[in-house]
């Protein structure tokens, strides 16, 4: 047969993802590159991302927003690889993290430090968002904690701070020391989970920043820095000097904000988005109209659901690119690699080490480990989902030939087929169950693993689950996680739809799986009549 | 004609096959007799070419077995396993034909189902039917058609009957008897079954512990066997399959066959 149902489908599926990568992705051609304002994983950073983002656009700068990438260190990694040209730090991180191998004192200049990185600083946006050590006022009460240093009295307290404070020099480990705080039971989170922690008092204190909607909101106190370990915090913008020499909005937009958020003002904006449930962008907008900027030719206007239901269609189709073409890629490499690795068992224990290390790698660490090859955005999140879904595909593959029982292979042997041909006839259509379900692993594993792809950009059902989590909001976080289930169990359908197409119903029937339906048509008579008999049946047929 | 000469095999140090020379004449039924582990299958697989002898020569037809000639050797050799070996996602038909693709002979060999359905007494309707859906005496005799489609010079079964139920093993070796004798192929059967080698072998090889013990006719081995283990093996045999007559039959047996043997 020349029109096989197997090859058109696969053809199907390679230029149904293709369509999907191309019609989706963002890299526009580069002679007119928009600058591109990228925000870390929090609601002020973002609200500062969207500032610049929207007066560069008022001031007729072509720019875009990378909402939300990720924490501090795949920023910077990206405003040095020139993915990204601009977004909103501050001075306390720069020195203590950034720059933390440069030994800066808190008087140092940093500008001219930074400026060594191909990277300018603008002055301070006119507030410092320092940490502070938070309780709710009952149990600080309660406790008769006010300061820091009272909380080394009670060493029983469970702590909870966000990940990024626990690691972070002159965050825990810091406090810890300078306070010699003996607590014990200290557990990292995300920082919009931390007031929720706090509010059900699975932890008793945390790390906020003084600029958090929050504090009010929760009645949470912040105590009192008496040994002032926590230095300043000016908010500032980052941004690559190159980019200000390639588009000249650049600069004035970023000298405009200088001195123009004051920390009331902050706070402001983050409880319209936290606690209003407000857009940023319309946060944003909102108080560039305040500064007397209209930039109300951006849609903030629409609601933020609205925005996402207007986006479904692009981000499910970036959703099902993230999915399914590293998903063809891992089948085009892994079944080979499979069939290599039972083929000689040493290139095999060597080839699946080498795959099984580098599953172990957490999603995250990978991801930002690729930005410096491959920037943001999709590339690094295919080729992350690549490597990750590798290993079930490969190993399946191997388990599959492997377990051909050995007195069939030796019948193929004794036919005197070639070992190609065994593979081709035997060995594959034996082991396509193991080889499957290896595809179907890897599949769904993308479905959940594209959504972390959404921290370096990559789109997809993640960036609304990301801004449901940042907004603390559960309806937007449904409308991704929805949408992704919904994904993932239409994955394990059409696995169900596409195993008796593939698993030879022999196969499945002698392992007591198989539908009556499908069972292939099958000549029974050998081709050999008499010309007698042939008449007979042809009078047969035209009476 | 096959011939092993001066054949040994081990296995992990564990020597299998020592020091064995045997002749399997053309056109006849050859049967190597013995317990289980005593290398006969080996024997088998080294003709096959799907091992190589450690030291000593294997010849088919003339031609000595070396790496680059197996294969094409084996074209000449049909070969059945104990368990049939067919493959499950295939047809009876796809099974049957499947070497014939191969070889690129197909309409060749379609010709030959039909009539070696019929000398197998089977019915063509079983070619659309799967390997799982065969009875165990069926499954036999569609790997036994497989063997023979390409119309090999040569068949070697290994144990064919050794999974069978007593009703269907009798029917099968009949059959087997008669397809024999019509085809006159050279034909080396092993088993470890005293009746089957006395009803199929014209010349019966018996294997004790990787050496040739004795051959000859079954009535050489039956009642001029000088060999003690010829006479325990044939003994033991006998009265398993007749647990009745366990006390008397032996004894009586090697009474006539003129072995000692005390009251």
């Amino acid at each position: 047969m020349i029109t096989n149902p197997k090859v058109v489908l696969l053809s199907l599926l390679v230029g149904g993802s293709l369509t999907a990568v191309s019609a989706t992705d963002p890299s526009h051609d580069k002679h007119d590159k928009p600058l591109v304002v990228a925000s870390k994983n929090f609601t002020e950073a973002v609200i500062l991302g969207e500032v610049l983002t929207q007066l560069l656009m008022a001031e007729g700068s072509a720019a875009v927003h990378r909402v939300s990438l990720g924490g501090t260190p795949l920023l910077w990694k990206a405003l040095l690889a020139g993915d990204i040209d601009a977004y909103g730090d501050y001075t306390g991180t720069i020195i203590g993290e950034i720059l933390a191998k440069e030994h800066l004192g808190q008087g140092a200049d940093l500008a001219a430090v930074l400026a060594a990185y191909g990277v300018g600083m603008t002055r301070s946006l006119g507030f410092n968002n320092t940490y502070i050590v938070g309780m709710r006022a009952d149990r600080a009460a309660a406790l008769g904690v006010h300061r820091i240093s009272d909380l080394a009295k009670h060493p029983e307290l469970p702590l909870g701070f966000c990940s990024e404070f626990i690691d972070r020099s002159d965050g825990w480990p810091m406090l810890r020391d300078r306070y010699s705080l003996p607590q014990s039971k200290v557990v990292g989170m995300e920082h919009q989970i931390t007031y929720r922690a706090l509010a059900s008092g699975d932890i008793a204190a945390t790390n906020l920043y003084s600029t958090d909607a929050e504090i009010k909101a929760y009645n949470i106190i912040g105590l009192e820095d008496d040994r002032h370990v926590f230095g300043d915090y000016q908010a500032v913008y980052l941004y690559r000097l190159d980019a200000a020499k390639r588009s000249p909005g650049l600069l004035p937009a970023l000298r405009h904000l200088e001195d123009r958020i004051r920390e009331p003002t902050m706070v402001a904006m983050n409880a319209a988005v936290r606690l209003d449930h407000l857009s940023e962008a319309k946060v944003a907008a909102e108080f560039l109209k305040s500064i007397g900027i209209k930039a109300d030719h951006i849609n903030t206007h629409r609601d933020r659901y609205q925005q996402i239901i207007a986006r479904l269609g692009a981000d499910t189709r970036r959703h099902l690119a993230l999915v399914f073409l590293p998903l063809l890629l891992n089948i085009a490499v892994g079944v080979p690699l499979g069939i290599a690795a039972a083929r000689w068992p040493n290139f095999g224990r060597l080839a699946l080490g080498a795959v099984g290390v580098a599953q172990t790698i957490p999603s995250l660490a990978m991801l930002v480990f690729l930005i410096p090859l491959l920037g943001v955005g999709y590339p690094p999140a295919l080729a992350g989902l690549f490597i990750y879904g590798l290993l079930p595909i490969m190993k399946n593959t191997y388990l599959g030939l492997d377990s051909v029982p050995l007195h069939l292979r030796e019948s193929a042997d004794a036919l005197g087929l070639s070992r190609l041909y065994r593979l081709r006839a035997l060995e594959l259509p034996l082991a396509s169950p193991m080889i499957l379900a290896g595809i179907k692993i890897t599949a769904v594993l993308n479905v959940g693993t594209a959504i972390i792809g959404a921290i370096i950009g990559a789109g997809g059902f993640g960036e609304t689950i990301l801004a449901g989590v940042r907004h603390d909001d559960m309806t937007l976080l449904l409308m991704g996680a929805v949408p992704a289930a919904i994904l993932a169990l239409l994955i394990q359908t059409g696995y169900g739809l596409l195993e008796p197409w593939i698993v030879p119903y022999g196969l499945r029937l002698s392992q007591g799986r198989a539908g009556r339906r499908y069972r292939p048509k099958v000549r029974i008579d050998p081709p050999s009549r008499s010309p007698i008999e042939q008449l007979g049946h042809r009078r047969y047929f035209h009476i | 004609m096959l011939k092993a000469t001066r054949v040994s095999k081990g296995f992990a140090g564990k020597s299998v096959l020592t020091d064995l020379t045997l002749v399997c004449a053309t056109g006849q039924t050859t049967v190597l007799l013995g317990q289980s582990g005593c290398g006969k299958s080996t024997l088998l697989r080294l003709f096959m070419g799907l091992l190589w002898p450690d030291s000593g020569a294997i010849e088919i037809a003339g031609t000595l077995v070396t790496e680059t000639n197996a294969r094409s050797l084996r074209r000449d050799i049909g070969y059945v396993t104990q368990d049939g070996g067919l493959f499950p996602h295939l047809t009876v038909r796809d099974n049957i034909l499947l070497a014939a693709r191969y070889f690129k002979v197909e309409p060749a060999a379609q010709c030959q189902i039909q009539p070696l359905f019929a000398m197998t007494k089977l019915s063509p309707e079983l070619l659309g039917r799967f390997p799982c859906e065969l009875s165990g005496g069926q499954r036999q005799r569609v790997s036994l058609i497989r063997a023979l489609i390409l119309d090999p010079s040569i068949v070697l079964l290994d144990e064919p009957m050794g999974a069978l139920d007593p009703m269907i093993h009798r029917e099968l070796q009949e059959d087997l008897k008669i397809i024999f004798s019509t085809l006159r192929k050279t034909v080396v059967l092993v088993t470890h079954d005293v009746s089957e080698a006395a009803f199929l072998g014209e010349k019966i090889i018996m294997l004790n512990q990787g050496a040739i013990v004795q051959e000859g006719s079954f009535a050489d081995l039956s009642q001029k066997s000088k060999e003690p283990f010829v006479v325990a093996f044939l003994a033991a045999q006998r009265s398993v399959a007749w647990p009745n007559e366990q006390a008397t039959v032996p004894a009586k047996k090697a009474v006539e066959h003129g072995a000692r043997h005390d009251h």
